[in-house]
C-alpha cells in the first residue's frame, strides 16, 4: 500500500517549523491572550494575571525599573509562547483543511427527478435520499452509495492515494464520497448526507481542530495540574508573611516570578498542543479519529480484533497440491479440480485452475465445448461445481461434500477424511472434490502470512496487548495459522454475532477491545468495540458505527493506531513529570536570591552561583519561558515510543524527563546566567 | 554514632518486620467478620454493643453515609469532652480538686486535639485535669479516635478491593471491632507491661515529699513575670518539698502510642519517669507507635490481592524512616560545633553529642529515634525537647509531619494518607507509560485526581496561611521564645503539628492563648476532616468501578520502582509545598550556626 507524501491534496508530513504556519501562529498567539480564552487553561492563566499585575505595578514606577521591565516582558512572552505552541498545533490542521476545503469547491449535480428526468442543480442544494447520475470526469457531489453501475474513481482528494479504485453497485465496496472524481464509466449514486454533514465536512473540522473537547486523561491531568497551582499559589502568598517575620520583605515582583517559574507552565503551556498534535499524527497516518476519545482509548487497548484475510495473510489462499482419494490417479484428480474452477472467479478457483495447468499441464478447456453448466457458490450448498453430460463435479469444504456424498447414498473415504484433518491442521483449507457417490481427492489451499506479522504481534505483546485472529476457517485451519502468524487467540468460523460475544465478553472482564471493519455487518461490532476502525472503502453504514475511519484502508495500521494512542499519553506525562522535576533547580536559583540580601549565609543555596539576585531571578523566569518554545517540537512529534513493558517504559522515561527534569534546568539557568551578565542585562 | 546505637535501630526495624504480617492478617480477619481467636471473648460483648446501641451490623453504608455517621460521631464526642472538662469538679476521681478547665478556648483546644488524634496538649495534665477526665474524656478519645483512623483506612482499602459496588462498609461495626479486637487486647498486655517496669496506675491524690536538698528559685509575681527588689537583684524562694503527681498512668500510656495518639498523662510526656521509666519501657512505646501502621500495609495486600504492593508501600515507608532516623541520629550524636572545648565524644560515662533537652536514661538514640517515629506516625508523644535539637535535627521531626506523616504514619490516617499519594504517583506513572491510569485494577480519573488534589491541598492551606497570618501579628510572634529562624520554627511546628494530628510540640511557644488555642483548634479539626470527606469520595469511587484485569502495559505497583517513586512524589509534593518556609526556618539557623550566630 502505498503510504505518505505524494499528492498535494491529502494530508500529509509537515516539518516542525513551516514558515507559512509560524507566522499564523505568531499572530494568533496574541489573539489567544483574551481572558475567556485563557480561563480554559488555569495554569497560564494565572501567568497572565501574574503579567497584568507586574505591568500595572511597572507603570507606577517603584523600585528597580530595568529589572521589574525585564521580568514583565518575560512574563508575557510566557504566556505568548504557550499560545503560539497552541496555534502551531492547530496551524498544522488549518493547512491541511485549507487543502481539504478545495476539493469541496462548488459543483453542478446531475439530479434525477421523480419523472425521471435529469436536472442540473448545485451540489450544496443535494440532500440524503437523492439520487445522481455521474459520468467519467465528473466530480461526485455528495456522499452517497453507487445504485447501479460500476465505475473507477479517483479518491486521491481524500487519501492521497493516487491509483484509481473499483466502485460497485451492491456488496461492502459501494460507497462513493463526495469530493472525489469519477474517471470512467458512469453511475447512479444515491446521496446519503445533507449539505455540511458530509465526510468532507466532518474531515475539515475535526483536523481544524474546530469539534476538539478535552479527553478524560486531560481533564483529569488538567485538574491535578490546577490543584499544584493552587498549592504554589498558597507557598508564595505565604512566603511573603515569613519573609516579612524575617525581614526581608520581597517585591511582588520578585513574588510573581517565583510563583510562575514554580506551577508546571511547561506542561500548562503544552497541553493542548499536544492533544491536537496526537490527532494530527493519526492524519499523518492517514486516520480519521472522530473523537480525541478514540485516540486515548487505543492508547489503553487490550485486546485487538484482526481479520486472518488481508491483515494477518495475504488477501488470497493459493492451491499448493491436489492430493487423490486411493483408486483416484492425479491427474483424474487434477483435473476434476480443473473443470470445477474453470467458472470460478476466485482467486483461490483462479489458483486451483493455475496450479492444474503448471503441474499437470491441463490447457483450460473453453467453456462452451462440453456444454457445461456451472453451479456457483451458494450459502445454503456450501459447494460449486460443473454439471457435464450427466456427470456432476462439486467441490467445497468437507462437511458440505460430506452431505453431498450422504444425498447420493455414498459416504467420505477415512483416507479422504485423514488427509482433510491432516491439512487443516497444518493450517492449510482442504476442499474436497467429488462426482456424485465418489470423493475425487483434496485441493490444499494454502494462506499465506504476510512477512513481519509475527514480530508486530511480539511487539504487541510485550506491550500487553493481546491479538486474537478473526476467521471463517474451521478450528483446526485457525488454530495452525494462528500458531504460524503467532496471534495469541483465535476465534473460528466466526459470524458478525460471535464477533460480537467476543467483544462484550473481553469488555466484561474490563478490558478495551479495537477492531478493523469495513462490512455492513462489522456495523454493530465496530459500534460496541472500544475502538472501531472502519476501513474508507467500507460501507457508509461501517464507517459511521467506528470512531476512527482509514483513508488507506489497511487494517493493519490498527497496531499504529495503539501506538499513537500511547504516545498521547506518555507525551503529557513525561512533560509533567519533567515540569515538575524542573522546580528543584528554580527553588534552588530563585530563594537564596530573594533572601541573600539580608541573609547571606544563604548563598550556600545558590549552588550554581548565580552571579547576582536579579540575574538568578531573570535566568530563571527566561528559562520557564524559552523551555516552552524548545518543548514545542516535542509536543508536536510526541516522545518516542518503542514497544516494551511498562515497567521498562516507565524506568526510562524517569531517567529522561524526572531526574534529567531536575538537571536540565541547573544547566540552562546557569548558562542564561551568564549570557544575561555578560551582556549586561542584568 | 556508635555501633550500639545503629543497632538498636536496626532491632527496632527488625522489630517492625515481624510484627507487620501476623497483625496484618489479624486484621484483615477481623474487618472481613472472620473468625479470631478473640471471639469467644469479644463476640459476646460486640453483640451487645449493637443491640444496646441499635445498630444493624450487616448495614453497608454508601461512602456518603459513612462520611456522616463518622462526623457525627467525632461531633457528639468532641461535645462531651468539652462538657467533661468544664464540670469536672462535680464529677468524681477527683482527688486534687481540679476545677472546671479554663479558659474555655483551651477546654475547645483540648475537645478538638482529642477528638482528632492530635493530643496537642496547651494544658499540663498533672495540673489540670482530673483523673475521671483523664480517663473518661481522654483515654476514651484514645481509643476512639484511633478506632475512627483504623475504620477509615479499612474503608478505603474496601473501596480499592471491591468491584461495582456501591458500599463501603459500615462505619459503626469497623470503629467497634477496631477497639475491641485491634486496641483492647494489646493495651491490656501492653500496660501490665509497662506497670511491671514502673509506671504508677492508681487513683491516690499526689504525694508530697520533702526533698534532700532544699533549691532556690526566683519568685514569681502575680502578673507572671519574675520578681525582683528594688535593686534589681532577683527575689528567691526556697522550695523544700515536692508533689509527686500520681494517677491511672500505665492504661493511658500504652494507648497513647498504640493508638498514635500522644497525649502525656504527664506535662513531660514520655520524658516523665513515671510515663516511660527505663529503655526497656522506651523501646515497648516505639514498638506500640509503628505497629497498627506497618500491619496495615499487609492488610492492604491481603486484601486487594497484592501482597507484593503491600510490601512495596511497606518498603517506600521503611526507606524514609531510615533516611529520617540517619539525619537525626547524625545531628544530634555530631553535638554542637559552637561549644568548643567541650568534650562530645561518646565515653563509657558520657552519651556524648547535643544532650540538651534529652533524658539521660534515653541518650541520643534512643531520644532521636523516637522523635523520629513519633513524627513519623502522627503519634506525638515525646520523650525529648525538638526545641534544644540541632537545627538539623529538629528539622526531621518538621519535615516528618509535613510530608503528612505517611511514613507507616497514624492508625489509619497513615495509610489512607499515602494511599493518596499512590493514588497520585499511579496517575503520573499511568501516562508516563501511554495508558489511562489503573491503580490495583482500578482506573484513576478525573474525579479520583480531584478528590486527591483536594486532600493534597488542605496541608499547605491550613498550615501556611495559619503560620503565615501568625508570623506578621503580635497575637503571634509575642508566644514564641527565640527570635529570629528558631522562632518562625516554632510557629510553623505548632501548626504543621496540628495539621497533621500529631501533636507533637516543638516546644518554647507559648500556647495557651486565645489565639494559639482557636486557631491550632481549626488547624487540627480542618487537618483531619477536610482530608477525610475527599478520601471517603474517592474510596465510594474506586468501590463502583469495574475491575480492569493488569497486563504488561499496566504500570505494576509491586516492584522497587514502585516504592522509588511514590518515595518521590511524596519528597517532591512536601518539598516544593514547604521549602521556602523551612528556607527560612531551620536551614537558615543551620546555616548561621555554623557562622556562628544562635537564637
Amino acid at each position: 500500500m502505498v503510504r505518505l507524501g505524494q499528492s498535494p491534496g491529502r494530508p500529509r508530513k509537515r516539518a516542525v517549523w513551516e514558515g507559512k504556519i509560524v507566522w499564523r501562529a505568531i499572530l494568533d498567539s496574541f489573539v489567544k491572550l483574551d481572558p475567556r480564552h485563557m480561563m480554559g487553561n488555569p495554569v497560564m492563566f494565572v501567568v497572565e494575571v501574574g503579567s497584568v499585575i507586574t505591568t500595572v505595578l511597572l507603570f507606577r514606577g517603584r523600585g528597580d525599573f530595568a529589572f521589574n521591565l525585564q521580568i514583565t516582558l518575560w512574563l508575557w512572552f510566557t504566556v505568548l509562547f504557550a499560545n503560539f505552541a497552541e496555534a502551531m498545533a492547530e496551524g498544522r490542521g488549518k493547512a491541511q483543511a485549507d487543502t481539504l476545503r478545495k476539493a469541496r469547491s462548488e459543483t453542478i449535480a446531475n439530479r434525477e427527478r421523480e419523472d425521471g428526468e435529469i436536472e442540473k442543480i448545485p451540489s450544496s442544494k443535494l440532500r440524503a435520499g437523492d439520487v445522481v447520475v455521474v459520468s467519467a470526469s465528473e466530480l461526485i457531489p455528495s456522499d452517497g452509495e453507487i445504485i447501479e453501475g460500476v465505475a473507477s474513481v479517483d479518491e486521491s482528494a481524500i487519501t492521497g492515494e493516487s491509483a484509481p479504485v473499483i466502485r460497485e453497485a451492491g456488496g461492502d465496496r459501494s460507497a462513493v464520497t463526495g469530493g472525489t472524481r469519477v474517471l470512467s464509466d458512469q453511475i447512479r449514486v444515491k446521496i446519503t448526507s445533507n449539505p455540511g454533514e458530509t465526510f468532507l465536512d466532518r474531515m475539515i473540522a475535526l483536523v481544524e481542530g474546530a469539534e476538539r473537547q478535552k479527553t478524560p486523561n486531560e481533564i483529569a491531568l488538567n485538574i491535578l495540574l490546577a490543584g499544584l497551582t493552587i498549592i504554589f499559589l498558597l507557598a508564595v502568598v505565604t512566603l511573603q508573611p515569613f519573609a516579612i517575620y524575617s525581614g526581608s520583605p520581597q517585591t511582588v515582583f520578585v513574588l510573581v516570578s517565583l510563583l510562575v517559574c514554580l506551577i508546571p507552565t511547561t506542561i500548562g503551556g503544552l497541553l493542548s498542543a499536544i492533544g491536537i498534535a496526537g490527532m494530527d499524527r493519526l492524519i499523518q497516518h492517514n486516520v480519521l479519529a472522530m473523537s480525541g476519545r478514540a485516540v486515548e482509548a487505543a492508547g489503553d487497548v487490550d485486546t485487538l480484533l484482526l481479520d486472518k484475510t488481508g491483515t494477518i495473510t495475504l488477501g488470497n489462499r493459493q492451491a499448493a497440491e491436489f492430493i487423490p482419494a486411493p483408486g483416484v490417479s492425479e491427474t483424474e484428480m487434477a483435473d476434476a479440480a480443473q473443470l470445477s474452477s474453470l467458472a470460478d472467479e476466485t482467486p483461490e478457483g483462479r489458483s486451483i485452475v493455475v496450479l492444474a495447468k503448471e503441474r499437470y499441464g491441463l490447457r483450460g478447456r473453453e467453456l462452451s465445448s462440453h456444454e457445461m453448466e456451472f453451479v456457483p457458490f451458494t450459502a445454503q450448498t456450501r459447494m460449486s461445481g460443473v454439471n457435464m453430460n450427466g456427470n456432476e463435479i462439486r467441490k467445497g469444504a468437507v462437511d458440505a461434500i460430506t452431505r453431498y456424498l450422504a444425498n447420493h447414498g455414498s459416504e467420505m473415504p477415512a483416507e479422504v477424511q485423514a488427509t482433510v484433518e491432516r491439512i487443516a491442521r497444518g493450517g492449510g483449507t482442504p476442499l474436497v472434490v467429488a462426482e456424485k457417490t465418489r470423493a475425487l481427492g483434496v485441493i490444499y489451499l494454502k494462506d499465506i502470512v504476510k512477512g513481519g506479522m509475527r514480530e508486530r504481534f511480539d511487539q504487541l505483546r510485550a506491550i500487553g496487548i493481546k491479538t486474537v485472529m478473526i476467521t471463517g476457517d474451521n478450528p483446526l485451519t485457525a488454530a495452525a495459522i494462528a500458531r504460524e502468524a503467532g496471534v495469541d487467540d483465535f476465534l473460528a468460523q466466526a459470524t458478525p454475532k460471535d464477533k460480537m460475544d467476543l467483544i462484550r465478553r473481553e469488555q466484561a472482564q474490563g478490558k478495551l477491545v479495537a477492531m478493523t471493519g469495513d462490512g455492513t455487518n462489522d456495523a454493530p461490532a465496530l459500534a460496541q468495540a472500544d475502538v472501531g476502525v472502519a476501513m474508507n472503502t467500507g460501507t457508509q453504514a461501517a464507517k459511521e458505527a467506528g470512531n476512527m475511519v482509514d483513508l488507506d484502508s489497511n487494517p493493519t495500521k490498527l497496531i499504529e493506531v495503539v501506538a499513537i494512542g500511547k504516545q498521547l499519553l506518555m507525551t503529557r506525562g513525561s512533560l509533567t513529570t519533567f515540569s515538575i522535576a524542573n522546580d528543584v533547580a528554580k527553588y534552588f536559583a530563585i530563594i537564596p536570591a530573594m533572601f541573600a540580601g539580608t541573609f547571606p549565609v544563604l548563598n550556600a543555596l545558590n549552588i550554581m552561583h548565580l552571579k547576582t539576585p536579579q540575574s538568578a531571578i531573570l535566568s530563571a523566569v527566561i528559562f520557564n519561558a524559552v523551555i516552552i518554545i524548545a518543548l514545542i517540537p516535542l509536543a508536536l512529534r510526541g516522545v518516542k515510543y518503542r514497544p516494551m513493558s511498562a515497567a521498562a517504559l516507565l524506568r526510562r522515561n524517569l531517567w529522561v524527563y524526572g531526574v534529567g527534569g531536575i538537571i536540565v534546568p541547573f544547566i540552562g539557568i546557569k548558562l542564561i546566567d551568564m549570557l544575561i551578565t555578560s551582556i549586561g542585562l542584568a | 554514632m556508635t555501633f550500639n546505637g545503629w543497632l538498636q535501630i536496626a532491632i527496632y526495624l527488625g522489630l517492625i518486620l515481624a510484627v507487620t504480617k501476623p497483625l496484618g492478617i489479624f486484621m484483615t480477619r477481623v474487618f472481613n467478620r472472620e473468625r479470631t481467636f478473640l471471639d469467644p471473648v469479644m463476640r459476646p460483648v460486640e453483640r451487645l454493643v449493637y443491640r444496646l446501641s441499635g445498630v444493624d451490623e450487616n448495614h453497608e453504608m454508601h461512602w456518603t453515609e459513612y462520611a456522616a455517621a463518622m462526623l457525627l460521631f467525632s461531633a457528639v464526642s468532641m461535645l462531651l469532652l468539652y462538657l467533661i472538662q468544664r464540670i469536672q469538679l462535680h464529677l468524681p476521681f477527683n482527688p486534687q480538686k481540679f476545677a472546671g478547665v479554663t479558659p474555655e478556648h483551651l477546654a475547645w483546644n483540648t475537645a478538638a486535639s482529642f477528638t482528632t488524634n492530635t493530643n496537642w496538649q496547651a494544658y499540663a495534665g498533672e495540673t489540670t485535669m482530673s483523673y475521671f477526665t483523664q480517663m473518661a474524656g481522654l483515654a476514651y478519645h484514645n481509643f476512639v479516635s484511633a478506632a475512627t483512623g483504623i475504620a477509615l483506612a479499612i474503608a478505603f482499602i474496601r473501596g480499592i478491593a471491591r468491584r461495582q459496588m456501591k458500599t463501603i462498609g459500615n462505619f459503626w461495626v469497623d470503629m467497634v471491632r477496631s477497639c475491641l479486637w485491634v486496641l483492647l487486647p494489646f493495651c491490656v498486655i501492653g500496660a501490665l507491661l509497662l506497670v511491671s517496669q514502673g509506671v504508677v496506675q492508681n487513683l491516690k491524690p499526689y504525694d508530697t515529699t520533702k526533698l534532700m536538698e532544699p533549691q532556690q528559685v526566683q519568685h514569681i509575681n502575680a502578673d507572671g513575670k519574675p520578681a525582683v527588689d528594688a535593686k534589681g537583684q532577683p527575689v528567691m524562694d526556697t522550695v523544700a518539698t515536692q508533689t509527686i503527681a500520681q494517677g491511672p498512668v500505665a492504661s493511658q500510656e500504652i494507648i497513647k502510642e498504640y493508638g498514635t495518639n500522644g497525649g502525656g498523662f504527664f506535662n513531660a510526656n514520655s520524658a516523665h519517669p513515671f510515663e516511660n521509666p527505663t529503655p526497656l519501657t522506651n523501646y515497648i512505646q516505639m514498638f506500640a507507635i509503628f505497629a497498627i501502621g506497618a500491619g496495615f500495609t499487609y492488610t492492604l495486600g491481603r486484601m486487594t490481592g497484592s501482597q507484593a504492593h503491600g510490601w512495596a508501600v511497606w518498603a517506600a515507608m521503611a526507606v524514609m524512616f531510615i533516611a529520617g532516623v540517619t539525619v537525626a541520629y547524625w545531628a544530634e550524636a555530631r553535638g554542637n560545633p559552637l561549644l568548643q572545648g567541650v568534650n562530645q565524644q561518646v565515653t563509657a560515662l558520657q552519651p556524648g553529642g547535643n544532650m540538651e533537652g534529652k533524658e539521660v536514661r534515653f541518650g541520643i538514640t534512643d531520644s532521636t529515634l523516637f522523635g523520629t517515629v513519633t513524627t513519623d506516625a502522627s503519634c506525638g508523644a515525646i520523650n525529648s525537647w525538638f526545641d534544644s535539637y540541632m537545627p538539623l535535627g529538629g528539622m526531621i521531626p518538621l519535615v516528618n509531619i509535613m510530608l503528612s506523616e505517611v511514613i507507616f504514619g497514624g492508625v489509619g490516617a497513615g495509610m489512607y494518607g499515602v494511599l493518596i499519594y499512590v493514588v497520585l504517583a499511579v496517575f503520573i506513572a499511568g501516562l508516563m507509560v501511554g495508558r489511562t491510569p489503573e491503580y490495583l485494577g482500578k482506573k484513576i480519573e478525573a474525579y479520583d485526581v480531584k478528590m486527591a488534589m483536594l486532600v493534597a491541598l488542605v496541608f499547605p492551606l491550613v498550615i501556611l496561611v495559619f503560620s503565615g497570618v501568625a508570623s506578621v501579628h503580635n497575637f503571634g510572634t509575642s508566644g514564641i521564645s527565640n527570635p529570629g529562624p528558631h522562632g518562625l520554627t516554632q510557629m510553623l511546628y505548632a501548626y504543621v503539628s496540628g495539621a497533621g494530628n500529631n501533636g507533637s510540640a516543638f516546644g518554647g511557644l507559648t500556647v495557651n492563648t486565645p489565639w494559639y488555642d482557636t486557631s491550632i483548634g481549626f488547624d487540627m479539626l480542618l487537618g483531619r476532616f477536610f482530608m477525610i470527606i475527599p478520601m471517603l469520595a474517592i474510596a465510594g469511587n474506586l468501590a463502583q468501578k469495574k475491575y480492569v484485569p493488569p497486563s504488561l502495559g499496566t504500570f505494576p505497583v509491586t516492584t522497587p520502582l514502585f516504592s522509588a517513586l511514590l518515595i518521590g512524589v511524596i519528597l517532591i509534593v512536601g518539598a516544593l509545598t514547604f521549602f521556602p518556609a523551612l528556607s527560612l526556618g531551620p536551614i537558615l539557623e543551620h546555616l548561621l550556626l555554623a557562622a556562628g550566630k544562635t537564637f
